[in-house]
């Protein structure tokens, strides 16, 4: 294990001031002069056509300033695209127009005074409706000769029809998928017929898994302005340097032309990655009336269209030999893709849980069903937090079955090193991981949680209470490459590091820089980040999503210190003779090897820089950087010694995080109600940067993974297609009291280096979230018994425990969405 | 907010109005103002000076923020956390629903923590109020939660912090050494979408001990 000065090591993160003091600034708290105010005219259906519309009267309402309507629009690039206004709504809660106004008050009276006539069309609320012979499609497209065309699947990328024929459906029971319907995608590893032949236990089991909302606690408000050609826009997004190409394409300019400020984002969780179709409302706005607009995106708005995960409806079947070694693992899975299509998620499960699992043979298949609800798109973990919900329990059911150990099925079953996984490619071989230390997680989260002793409690009742306890490992992407670092050294004798990473909260902004300042041997002290204004000349970072970050920054921040402690040997050995390599760095000196008086200080070596030119101060640049680099590091010439580099390292793999979950909860056989006693995490993501950034996501995860077990969901009134649970007290994320809240949590990571990246981190945010809800699902069937225990459905609301426990009839199928 | 449109768009488009004027018509015209909505949409038109309606609500009102007097106007319908952001430039209190489900817009009205998007700011004429901007001392000194926070990086993307130190600051009023669980339950009005609810709770704890000398 590395000894590091920084790195590994407890900091107060630079933003933190301006955050405690309230002068951080979010998407809302910009100002601009002449700024006017701007509210949307959303659809009241949940599918319909705007056969006309009369703004007249909003128009000619004073204090009104513009409106945008579809027409307004470039054209979609398809007929499956999002728009960000459209007359053709597909989701209750759509954008049809937006009225900017001098306050929000006069937009909204202007938005009533608009007479919209619209046609009710079909809708879809539930994926299997759809997919059922004769059942409703969410879509229509029209064809090449003029026609139109219902759809509601896509295969690659070609919309399409799936309908299951009567030979499926014959036979089949409410809440049953078949197995070997149509699909849209599917892969095979193995001989599952023989895995299954093999199998001691064979559980085969239909699962659902709810769709939900984001829930950012910001909402996506977006405030843009033009000025002298360039388009000024303060978005809430998750990413920084890779927002700037979508707010670009909104706007119909040039990437260069855009000033992108977003220094704070008040959580995103998937939902706003580099951008969203909404922003280009007030772009487009305010290019159209010449003054900055404001667009406050309502909470209610937010759970519009602020993006939801995808929900899974799956027909699973998992052989284990008595050993515990899972032999096959057959899945067929629905995804509901809302209306404009996510089509990754259900795959995911498969995909997820081959990682996971390593089971010995595998086929996943599975189909993207469009559907008249919000909009989907990535949600912490899109495909991995189903694969773990969902297959956990049925592992646990099985070992207990055979009478094994759970911690020890998971331990046998899981990948090491660069183990294989997901589907063939076109060599027919599986992908792999580039590290994998899941048993060391295992272990490490089984000694701090106590599961020998714990397991003891499982069932035990006191009074009307249930103990239970659980554990599930999750897994999920860790890391990007191939990004960009860049900093100077100024003669002032301190480090300038530039971050085009978003600041959404997670550290990273800030934790990627400290591989830079230890790469240099840097102070911290001496160090300033710029981040979060696009003027300031960052660098081409990757995207804040798919917990890349500190992978991919780790790494890029990296190669630009080693190229800056090159190009300090080269001017030292240029000054004081000999070559580079009989010089070092150290106390912010770069010096011959053994002799620290004869050296240079960074400060003249800066200097020197300057006075050198050439590639020392940025003048000449690599030629692989990006483009976006390539100006920022133009911009940044003359100023001092530069390091700017791509990540050029090498891979090993896909770089992958695993979180080992243990829960202990308390089911109320009287109420139903499940009380979170306890929580603890094992975890790998390579070296660990910042502990206490990293413990955030590690809960924070958890967090979500729980109330994805317990709490969340929505409910839809299904004559109307319209949305109940629209805001938080119907639809509550976690608060304080529903968590384990009187003793704090703990987690403990393997910290075991990733060979491949020179610094040896991976992510960890999203493999985080399987764990706590994996975990919180098995310790209520452990809780509750095999019989009763057992719901292969989330969330595990009260209701449903009473009513499994008074065996009282359900009302809906174990497959039923949205209720 | 819509305070300065207007100003700025009168003296666009009417060269003969002078703000003054401008400023001095509205005020006589406030007590019309709760009777017709129309008065602050400039957008060119004259300013409607009509007489006083019986029982019509004064607009420029005085309030005490962080402990000094600001003047504004305010329509009766506004809510506090709107005149907060809008009118006196204090963003730091945030508007997470608007719909008194989430905490973010927690502000100390007389030492007690408020739902500022569900208080009208009428209602705290004469009161105290005190937000984010107000904690820390004159030369800089922070509120012993606001130094906590500090020190145990609380918080992941903060749009709930202020929400949370300004009740914070009230349960450290009323109690130098609360348990961890009291804590939760006085915090419990605040959501934290990030989850980050076991560093807020350290942060908090770490706070009281500030508070208590340690």
């Amino acid at each position: 294990m590395a000894d590091y000065k920084l790195l590994g090591k407890n900091y107060q993160t630079p933003d933190l001031y301006a955050k405690v003091t309230g002068r951080s600034k979010y998407a809302e708290d910009f100002r601009a002069e002449g700024m006017v105010f701007c509210k949307l005219l959303v659809s009241p259906m949940p599918h319909a056509r705007v056969l006309s519309r009369d703004t007249s009267a909003a128009e000619a309402l004073p204090g009104v300033v513009g409106i945008l309507t579809a027409d307004d629009i470039p054209e979609p690039s398809s007929a499956t695209s999002e728009a960000s206004l459209t007359d053709e709504p597909r989701y209750e809660g759509e954008p049809i127009l937006a009225v900017a106004a001098v306050d929000e008050q006069t937009a909204s009276e202007a938005i009533e005074l608009i007479n919209l006539e619209l046609e009710p069309l079909e809708f879809v609320l539930d994926p299997l409706d759809s997919l059922r012979p004769g059942g409703p499609n969410a879509l229509t497209a029209e064809t090449e000769e003029g026609g139109t065309v219902r759809i509601n699947t896509m295969r690659g990328r070609e919309p399409g029809e799936i309908k299951w024929t009567e030979a499926d459906v014959a036979g089949l029971a409410p809440g049953e998928i078949p197995m070997n319907a149509e699909a849209t995608a599917e892969w095979e590893v193995g001989d599952v017929a023989a895995g299954f032949a093999e199998a001691d236990v064979i559980l085969e089991e239909n699962s659902y898994f709810q769709s939900l909302s984001h829930q950012p606690l910001e909402s996506r408000t977006t405030m843009a302005y033009w000025d002298g050609g360039k388009l000024y826009v303060y978005p809430s997004v998750q990413s920084t340097a890779r927002s700037v190409g979508p707010m670009a394409r909104y706007a119909g300019i040039e990437p260069s032309d855009v000033v992108l400020v977003n220094e704070f984002t008040g959580g995103g969780f998937g939902g706003k990655i580099s951008g969203y179709a909404q922003a280009q409302i007030p772009i487009l706005l305010s290019k159209k009336i010449g003054k900055p607009v404001m667009m406050r995106v309502t909470r209610r708005d937010e759970t519009s269209f602020g993006k939801a995960r995808p929900g899974v409806q799956a027909r699973i079947k998992l052989g284990m030999r008595r050993d515990g070694r899972i032999t096959a693992v057959e899945i067929h899975a629905v995804g509901d893709g809302g209306p404009y299509g996510r089509s990754g998620d259900h795959m995911g499960v498969g995909n997820i849980g081959s990682l996971a699992y390593q089971p010995v043979a595998m086929r996943m298949r599975g189909t993207g069903v469009y559907t008249n609800t919000p909009p989907r798109g990535a949600q912490r973990a899109p495909g991995g937090e189903q694969s773990m919900t969902m297959l956990s329990p049925i592992i646990q059911k099985a070992a207990k079955q055979l009478g094994l150990d759970q911690v020890e099925v998971l331990k046998i079953n899981a990948p090491e090193g660069q183990a294989r996984f997901g589907p063939p490619g076109r060599d027919g071989q599986q992908g792999n991981v580039s590290s994998a230390f899941a048993r060391e997680a295992i272990d490490k989260g089984a000694e701090l949680f106590n599961w020998r002793e714990r397991i003891q409690r499982s069932g035990r009742r006191t009074g009307s209470k249930l103990t239970g306890i659980g554990v599930a490992l999750s897994s999920f992407a860790a890391g990007a490459s191939g990004v960009d670092g860049l900093f100077v050294i100024k003669p002032d004798g301190r480090m300038y590091i530039k971050s085009g990473i978003g600041n959404l909260g997670t550290g990273s902004t800030f934790d990627m820089m400290r591989a830079a300042a230890e790469g240099m041997e840097m102070p911290w002290e001496k160090c300033e980040v710029a981040w979060g204004d696009t003027s300031r000349h960052l660098p081409w970072s990757c995207s804040q999503g798919g917990s890349s970050t500190t992978h991919a920054h780790t790494r890029a921040n990296w190669a630009a210190a080693l190229d800056a402690r090159q190009k300090l040997q080269e001017i030292a050995a240029r000054d004081l003779g000999g070559s580079a390599s009989d010089y070092e760095i150290g106390g912010e000196r770069v010096y011959r090897r053994g002799n620290r008086s004869q050296g240079l200080s960074f400060a003249r070596a800066a200097q020197r820089a300057i006075e050198i030119g050439g590639k020392y101060d940025g003048h000449e640049l690599p030629e692989d950087i990006n483009g976006m680099t390539t100006a920022s590091a133009t911009a940044l010439a003359s100023q001092g010694l530069m390091g700017v580099a791509k990540d050029n390292f090498e891979e090993g793999g896909r770089r992958m995080s695993f979180v080992a979950g243990f829960a202990e909860v308390e089911v109320d056989t009287e109420t139903g109600d499940v009380r979170l006693i306890d929580y603890a995490a094992g975890c790998d993501a390579g070296t660990i940067i910042h502990p206490k950034t990293f413990e955030g996501q590690i809960f924070g995860g958890a967090i979500q993974g729980f109330s994805v077990a317990l709490s969340q969901k929505w409910v839809y009134d299904r004559r109307w297609g319209l949305l109940v649970a629209k805001r938080f007290y119907s639809n509550r994320p976690p608060g304080i009291l529903d968590v384990p809240h009187e003793q704090p949590m703990k987690w403990a990571a393997a910290n075991l280096p990733d060979p491949f990246n020179p610094l040896g981190a991976k992510g960890i945010g999203e493999a985080a979230q399987g764990a706590g809800s994996g975990a919180v699902v098995v310790a209520i069937a452990d809780a509750l018994g095999e019989e009763n225990g057992n719901f292969y459905r989330s969330p595990i609301t009260r209701d449903m425990i009473l009513t499994q426990l008074e065996q009282a009839p359900r009302g809906h199928d174990r497959l039923t969405a949205h209720v | 907010m819509s305070q300065e449109i207007i100003e700025l768009t009168a003296e666009t488009t009417q060269p003969g109005v002078s703000r003054r004027n401008f400023i001095k018509g509205a005020i006589a015209a406030s007590a019309a103002v709760s009777s017709s909505n129309y008065l602050f949409r400039a957008n060119g038109g004259a300013v409607l000076a009509q007489s006083p309606a019986a029982g019509a609500v004064e607009r420029l009102i005085t309030l005490n923020i962080n402990g000094r007097s600001r003047r504004l106007e305010v329509p009766p319908m506004e809510t506090l956390a709107t005149s907060l952001r809008y009118k006196l430039g204090l963003t730091g209190t945030k508007i997470g629903c608007d719909r008194a489900e989430c905490g973010a817009c927690t502000v100390l009205v007389d030492g007690v923590p408020h739902y500022s998007c569900s208080l009208l700011t009428h209602t705290v004429r004469g009161r105290e109020v005190t937000t984010i901007e107000g904690l820390e001392a004159e030369d800089g000194t922070l509120h012993p939660m606001q130094q906590a926070v500090m020190e145990e990086q609380g918080f992941q993307c903060a749009f709930c912090m202020s929400g949370f130190i300004m009740n914070t600051v009230a349960l450290l009023e009323d109690y130098a050494n609360p348990t961890r669980k009291e804590a939760a339950q006085w915090l419990s009005g605040n959501l934290c979408r990030c989850a980050d609810y076991d560093k807020i709770l350290t942060s908090v704890m770490r706070a009281a001990a500030i508070t208590r000398g340690a």
